[in-house]
């Protein structure tokens, strides 16, 4: 088990997490059209910066504002920075983790996953693993990814944007936004009494197709099948999904659900206020999910690639 | 953590567990070489990318020799240049003044699609990570957090080093990994 001792959201919506979570309770929503942003792609719906972001600072800003109050934990020896991205500054993944850890004093080698939409997950079970193995005792989990014109018309390309705000779970939904934000989160394994806490965490892969989702959802089923055990679906307060509104995705995420005996529990999809912020996504809902939900959830994403995963977290 | 196979591969010679594999071709030949001759029944080989091909070719090789009965538990892998070279290739499609962009090529330009192939190759439901990393080293402290039998059920991993920066420059380093 690794404890949360801070984070950080920074969006379209607002600069930190309680700013981003109260735009949400208002309803407000950072997708809207853009005609002209990148040359010679379709006009989309999707949630970007005013201005545009640079990879970097965007990191390093979301770092500072979840480590306010414990500025010497990131220069700290025992402390591993794990940056969580899809395409990274300018499809550079490396360099830029380097450059942050770098300009926080970090003498460690710092770690990127990118495990497509699943990293922000995966960041933080890969967190838990090497905190709890005492590899180090803090890990500073960064997830940000900027919009592109190389994400973009690849999006258009797979014919999976969504020409209006995204609807997840909808009969009429018909697709996905893209989104950019950076998010932070930070993990100790000293034992915290009260807080939030990561209890469990799974990763699986299909096996069946690499950017289309399984229709059993057996992926995303035996992720929430091990981080499940030790609990029952009454204890899950709130379930935090992928829901892309893709019309895959979404089917196979509630055959996963209603396989795992947990379709009880409210669930909260974000996208609809956020886009799919691809890099970031897994870290961003963590946290909103933790300061919308009063008790326990689960949290589960899925992705392309086929690989699935799950984290539970739990509040005491 | 003890390791029972391992296989190198680089554009010119392949190693599998310490013994030279015979190939007289090199670069990207050589995969498709090395394809035709201990897998062939497989033609979605030819759709996949060169990091995909690389990681395919070691891991139809490494399994086939370890002759492990269950399918592995997981696949972890990492490189430094995560899917640089398809994001080229992709980026031709979409040059100015020559803008038809190819969702063939997009598809490749994630690194973790490497680790979703052999998933599919060897019908392993199990996890598959990608890590990007400075150098092969640097991956040992993860594989071993992720394979710790106290934390983890995983029993047996595929694990390794799988680069490609250009067509025919690339390297692999690949191992089976077992937690006891």
């Amino acid at each position: 088990m690794v404890y949360c001792i801070g984070h950080n959201v920074i969006s379209p919506l607002g600069e930190g997490s309680q700013a981003n979570l109260e735009a949400v309770r208002a309803g407000r929503s950072g997708l809207r059209m853009y005609d002209h942003r990148f040359a010679n792609v379709e006009p989309f719906c999707a949630s970007l910066f005013d201005e545009p972001q640079a990879f970097v600072p965007l990191c390093i800003r979301s770092v500072e504002m979840a480590v306010s109050g414990q500025p010497a934990l990131v220069s700290s020896k025992d402390t591993v920075f794990i940056l969580s991205t899809t395409k990274g500054d300018n499809l550079d993944l490396w360099t830029p983790a380097t450059a942050i850890a770098e300009h926080f004093g970090n003498p460690n080698p710092p770690v990127v996953v990118s495990n497509a939409c699943t990293s922000g997950v995966c960041a933080q079970i890969t967190a838990k693993r090497l905190l709890e193995a005492g590899k180090y005792k803090y890990a500073v989990v960064v997830g940000c990814d900027i919009q592109s014109r190389f994400i973009v018309s690849g999006f258009q390309s797979f014919k999976a944007l969504s020409p209006e705000p995204c609807r997840p779970f909808s009969p009429e939904r018909q697709g996905l936004n893209l989104g950019e934000a950076a998010a932070t989160i930070i993990y100790t394994a000293e034992p915290k009494s009260r807080g939030w806490r990561l209890v469990a965490g799974s990763i699986h892969n299909d096996a069946n197709h690499l950017s289309a989702p399984s229709r059993t959802g057996e992926g995303a089923f035996q992720c929430l099948t091990d981080v499940m055990v030790g609990a029952s679906p009454a204890d899950i307060g709130l379930l935090g999904v992928h829901g892309t509104a893709t019309l895959y995705n979404d089917a196979m995420e509630q055959t996963a659900i209603e396989r795992a005996g947990l379709q009880q529990v409210p669930v909260s999809a974000l996208k609809p206020f956020f886009g799919h912020t691809m890099g970031a996504a897994g870290v961003l809902e963590t946290i909103l999910c933790m300061l919308q939900a009063e008790r326990s959830f689960v949290k589960m994403l899925s992705g392309f690639g086929g690989v699935n995963a799950a984290i539970r977290m739990q509040c005491e | 953590m003890r390791v029972s196979h391992e296989i190198e591969i680089t554009p010119s010679r392949v190693v599998l567990s310490g013994v030279p594999v015979a190939v007289s071709e090199t670069g990207g030949k050589m995969l498709v070489e090395l394809y035709r001759r201990y897998a062939g029944d497989y033609p979605k080989f030819f759709k996949m990318d060169t990091l995909c091909r690389l990681g395919f070719i070691g891991a139809e090789l490494l399994l086939k020799q370890s002759g492990i009965s269950s399918p592995v538990s997981a696949i972890i892998f990492a490189n430094r240049s995560a899917s640089i070279k398809n994001d080229n290739d992709y980026l031709a499609t979409i040059s100015e003044g020559n803008y038809y962009p190819s969702p063939a090529l997009f598809v490749y330009t994630l690194p973790n699609i490497v680790t979703g192939e052999i998933a599919i190759r060897h019908h392993i439901q199990g996890e598959t990570s990608f890590y990007i990393l400075d150098n092969p080293e640097q991956l040992k402290p993860i594989v071993e957090a992720s394979v710790n039998p106290d934390l983890t059920p995983s029993t047996c991993v595929l694990a390794g080093w799988c680069e490609c920066s250009e067509a025919d420059t690339f390297y692999a380093k690949l191992q089976i990994i077992w937690n006891n």
